[in-house]
């Protein structure tokens, strides 16, 4: 059995809680301020941060479950988790609903009359609204919990298997992976297409994340402290910083060769490139180094807003694509000035921040509370989620 | 946002009579205007004072309404050149249907060839892939296509991705569409007329007001003249290789 660590990392909180923020910028359309996330300066963005911290989260939740109460208790409670994300989505996608028909019903502009016909689906809510329950439609940027019920729905047998023999584990995770490159596995979407974020390749950082909670990550602190390892950490994310530079600026594009564009593109979004994972890695390995794990800055005040929101995932997250729907009908409506683009951004932050603290502040009274706690909330898990 | 727009106009009255000819908010998005590659067929055609252009596009290359044809970007492309090129005789014909994917497109591109003889087709794609998520493999294999079969049957290739439409933004998912047409670009080496981030820049300087909900067609005519000018720049400045490419520290 491997050991699982008591201490919570506050990292995985801190950085967590950031992905948060710039998934938030990231999904409001047309906003100025997200230009300040990482995606536009590399390969990878705030998605892979997310899920490799949720994998991370997961084996630190279930996998205390898994020693205490056994497989089956442990497995409940995954599929418990992977229920409330599917009651979440749902409830998002009503509150799209919402927005798309008023969208639908104001708009007219002879410039948009292609454009306008992506709102058709509206005239057939039989289908439509089928489809969103099984997950097969899902709107633009609601992606993201339906990868998470998929890797949950995934994740006990992988977390047996991880404590037992986390090796065997993580090979088969990347085996996975290469036979998804390979066969072209796919879960197919409403109406056409494929999910955008495929399962079957996320697993791979899901499974990872996972691996490194249950002893994998100190086991690799030899490689992750190595000069050298930094080193190339560090040129890697200059090479694709570079090159995301030349999609903003396309007259820096003759200075890529022919040999590496034909060996870089497409990057593969949907089926995780691998140039994705190893710029993740790299911006891992360089944090790691940055900040390690006892860094007493952790504590300051300045870090709290993000830690704080990075413990309450789940919750914050849909407030965060809630949050975006209503600041991009704020730019449709009223406004959609530069000011009020960083007003806006600011301001949904606030929002996500006051809200985790409230959820906090909240499971903190109930502990305190005299008499019956709640069977689940347990001190150990310092108030994080999986 | 109007001041800037006034600005923007001061500033370029000021700069002489050398823009008279352009409107200042078409102007504005110049810069996005490449010249990477070269157009040796238009080149040629230039030479033989004889060129055609075939326009293949979905919806957003027409306008409604009785003079949908006249004032949409592909009759203000022709107007442009004819006046940026003096003795030239500039033949603009069209494939312009709605709701067509590039797949559904390359499949009428042989017998419009055939018909048009054109030096150059102007490709418009991108917007109806996107809002029916066809494969993105697809996608770039008709893109990858259409470019062969206009090259063999002797014509130039631009290509025109999706138009920027703030109010359907969270609605059509067109970044991976843009980012492959982009790099089918790159790779066969034909310029991109880069649509989606001209009308990003007129929407975010409030030189073009993209959100307004409106019947009236002034707006969008204006930005089909805008475009028609600036792809119009785009032909002319591909077709000159010999000049420099890159000027200034832009």
């Amino acid at each position: 059995m491997a050991p699982i660590p008591t201490e919570r990392d506050l990292r995985l909180d801190l950085f967590r809680g950031i992905a948060l923020w710039l998934i938030f910028l990231d999904h409001i359309p047309s906003n100025a301020v997200s230009w300040i996330t990482i995606r536009n300066y590399g390969f990878s963005d705030a998605t892979e941060i997310f899920v490799f911290i949720s994998g991370y989260t997961a084996a630190f939740v279930y996998g205390r479950a898994m020693n205490e109460h056994g497989f089956m208790v442990a497995s409940a409670r995954v599929l418990k988790r992977a229920w409330q994300i599917y009651v979440a989505h749902v409830f998002l996608f009503v509150i799209y609903l919402a927005e798309i028909s008023y969208v639908a019903s104001s708009f007219n502009n002879p410039l948009y009359s292609e454009e306008m016909g992506v709102l058709d689906f509206l005239k057939n809510p039989d289908i439509t609204i089928l489809q969103a329950l099984l997950l097969k439609f899902k709107p633009v940027n609601m992606d993201v919990l339906p990868l998470y019920i998929a890797l949950l729905l995934w994740f006990p047998p992988m977390l047996w298997l991880l404590m037992r023999t986390p090796s065997l584990a993580l090979a088969t995770s990347a085996l996975f992976y290469a036979l998804t490159w390979w066969f072209d596995w796919s879960i197919a979407a409403y109406p056409n297409g494929t999910w955008v974020f495929n399962p079957f390749a996320w697993q791979l950082l899901f499974v990872f994340g996972a691996w490194c909670a249950l002893g994998g990550a100190q086991r690799l602190s030899r490689w992750t402290n190595s000069r050298v390892v930094i080193g190339l950490a560090f040129a890697y994310i200059v090479f694709a910083f570079g090159i995301a530079m030349t999609w903003y600026f396309p007259r820096l594009g003759v200075f890529v060769p022919k040999f590496v564009g034909d060996a870089i593109y497409p990057i593969d979004k949907t089926n995780l490139d691998v140039l994705r994972i190893v710029h993740f890695l790299s911006l891992a390995v360089i944090t790691v180094w940055f900040v390690p794990r006892d860094w007493h800055a952790l504590k300051w005040p300045v870090f709290r807003p993000a830690i704080v929101t990075g413990q309450h995932s789940l919750e914050i997250f849909c407030l965060g694509v809630f949050l975006a729907f209503a600041a991009h009908f704020l730019f449709t409506e009223v406004s959609n000035s530069l000011l009020m683009q960083i007003i806006v951004s600011l301001i949904g932050i606030v929002i996500m921040v006051g809200v985790a603290s409230l959820i906090s502040w909240y499971r903190r009274a109930e502990r305190q509370r005299p008499g019956p706690r709640p069977p689940t909330i347990k001190p150990g898990y310092a108030g994080g989620d999986a | 946002m109007m001041g800037r727009f006034l600005l923007t106009l001061a500033l370029l009255a000021l700069a002489g009579p050398a823009w008279a000819e352009e409107p200042a908010e078409c102007r504005a998005a110049a810069q996005f205007i490449e010249r990477d590659f070269a157009l040796p067929q238009v080149n040629r055609a230039i030479i033989a004072k004889q060129l055609g252009i075939l326009v293949v596009g979905a919806g957003s290359s027409s306008l409604p309404g009785p003079n949908g044809i006249k004032n949409a970007y592909p009759q203000r492309l022709q107007r442009a050149l004819s006046e940026m090129l003096p003795g030239v005789t500039v033949t603009v014909t069209t494939d312009v249907k709605a709701k067509r994917t590039a797949a559904e497109m390359v499949k009428s591109l042989v017998p419009a060839l055939a018909a048009a003889k054109p030096a150059l087709v102007v490709w418009q794609t991108g917007t109806v892939d996107a809002m029916r998520s066809t494969d993105i493999d697809q996608f770039k294999v008709a893109l990858d296509r259409g470019i062969n079969i206009a090259h063999s049957a002797g014509a130039d290739v631009v290509l025109i991705n999706a138009q920027y439409s703030p109010r359907t933004d969270s609605l059509i998912a067109l970044g991976t569409y843009n980012e492959n047409m982009r790099w089918v670009a790159l790779q066969q080496e034909v310029p991109l007329f880069d649509r989606f981030s001209i009308m990003k820049l007129w929407a975010d300087t409030g030189i073009f007001d993209l959100y307004v909900t409106t019947k009236k067609l002034d707006t969008a005519e204006h930005v089909h003249d805008c475009i028609g000018r600036l792809l119009a720049d785009l032909v002319v400045e591909s077709a000159k290789p010999e000049e420099p490419r890159v000027e200034g520290g832009r």
